[in-house]
């Protein structure tokens, strides 16, 4: 994964951009116009990568490109089964691809209504997980931000299982070829809920949930009610409460080698979606969350309201090249590990998600 | 023979040309008019089948309020136009 190439989906577009001496500059504008509610960027060695649409009058797309972005071309999208008329619950009616992650030869996608879907021919061809769509535990799931539930977050182990994470459904492992799942999300606290059911692993919302790649058994996650962090590959989790500022928010980075070392970005409170004291910062911990560090040095520390939701934080493979894009079209750039910041943007449409490669 | 035609919003996405069909229901005449275009059935209706919640078609001149069967009868005159709804932007 490059870290002088990014990939910015946003509401009225993707747009690449590139990192020279000078800075960072936008390549090329891919949809303008259209939402772009996720991309799959190049990997390395491979040109091919996917971009997934949110038209508002005609729904889900995904096109493919095998050149990096220049040219695309319409693959075919998610669709869920006929669905029977005693099912009830959400209609079974793609409303948005929220994630997309490719392993072992295959692409998944997360969707909301809360479906797991699968490619082996990169896009030209979907099949929904229904080993995990069919658990009885999804009627108990509801929407996090959107209407319907939705997976935000999909996080390969190298052991071959596959985690994902739902707003709000939890945290839920598949095994065997992602045949067989179990819902791990023990230790965490949802004070949405009726006391008694807050510690219910069904009905948490972890906002986002990252692996670190060269420890594989550590994951972190900033839930809707703070951040836990696990060492044992989510069999159990044990909430960080040590974060300065706030510990709400939505995004977070995790160091690809060092599983000590994390990054989130606080907003004031679920009921206040804005920056606290209207100073935007970004936390920092190197020691497994016992302390953070808070940084702001170039950043707008005064009536600055940008939220910097799920996908809005990214961070190269070398562990240092950071870029972070808010719902308000902000766009700010480090390069060393977040202790210093520098504008990219300020008018960029609202950032769904933002990846290097 | 009933005509059907498609918003040139569409354009940007794909080629959706009018279709002239037999058809005497709107669910058959846009049947006819995606065996012709497949991929324009995706554009139009969602995952089950029904009409798009952002998507609006006027027979003859009246907004279709059946969204699902689309089982509104078509006359051999009749002229079918499947427009963008401005809930969708």
């Amino acid at each position: 994964m490059s870290n002088d190439r990014a990939w910015v989906a946003t509401r009225k577009g993707l747009f690449e951009w590139r990192r020279a001496a000078a800075g960072w500059r936008i390549g090329r504008i891919s949809f303008l116009g259209e939402p772009v509610s996720m991309v799959l960027p190049p990997r390395a060695g491979d040109q091919r990568m996917l971009a997934a649409l949110n038209l508002g009058h005609f729904g889900v797309k995904v096109h493919a490109s095998d050149d990096a972005g220049a040219n695309w071309h319409e693959v075919a999208a998610p669709a869920y089964p006929a669905q029977p008329a005693e099912a009830a619950g959400v209609p079974w009616k793609l409303v948005m691809i929220w994630s997309l992650e490719m392993h072992d030869g295959q692409v998944w996608a997360g969707t909301l209504p809360g479906g797991l879907f699968r490619s082996p021919d990169f896009g030209r061809s979907w099949h929904l997980v229904e080993s995990l769509w069919n658990r009885g535990e999804r009627a108990e799931w509801f929407g996090g931000g959107y209407d319907v539930p939705g997976i935000h977050s999909i996080c390969p182990h190298p052991g071959g299982e596959l985690l994902v994470g739902i707003s709000c459904g939890g945290v839920w492992i598949g095994r065997d070829d992602a045949s067989a799942w179990t819902l791990q999300a023990d230790g965490m606290r949802a004070a949405y809920m009726p006391p008694e059911q807050a510690d219910s692993p069904n009905t948490q919302d972890p906002h986002r949930i990252q692996r670190c790649a060269g420890t594989p058994e550590v994951l972190w996650c900033q839930h809707h009610n703070g951040i836990w962090r696990s060492d044992d590959n989510a069999r159990s989790w044990q909430e960080v409460t040590g974060a300065p500022v706030s510990n709400f928010g939505f995004a977070l980075a995790v160091h690809p080698q060092d599983p000590d070392t994390a990054w989130f970005v606080p907003a004031q409170a679920d009921q206040c979606r804005v920056p606290v004291d209207a100073a935007l910062v970004v936390n920092r911990t190197r020691d497994g969350g016992r302390s953070f560090e808070t940084l702001r040095h170039g950043l707008p520390q005064a009536h600055c309201y940008d939220l910097v939701y799920r996908h809005g934080l990214a961070l190269a493979d070398e562990g240092c090249t950071l870029l972070m894009g808010s719902t308000t079209g902000g766009l700010w750039g480090s390069t060393d590990g977040g202790d210093h910041w520098q504008a990219v943007s300020p008018n960029l449409p609202p950032i769904h998600a933002l990846r290097f490669g | 023979m009933p005509h059907v035609e498609f918003t040139p919003q569409l354009r940007r996405f794909l080629s959706a040309p009018a279709v002239d069909t037999p058809a005497t229901t709107l669910r058959a005449a846009l049947d006819d008019a995606f065996a012709l275009n497949p991929r324009l059935r995706g554009y139009v209706l969602d995952d089950q089948g029904h009409l798009r919640a952002n998507v609006v078609i006027f027979v003859d001149g009246r907004r279709c309020e059946d969204r699902v069967v689309l089982a509104d009868a078509l006359a051999p005159a009749s002229r079918v136009f499947v427009m963008q709804a401005l809930s969708g932007g």
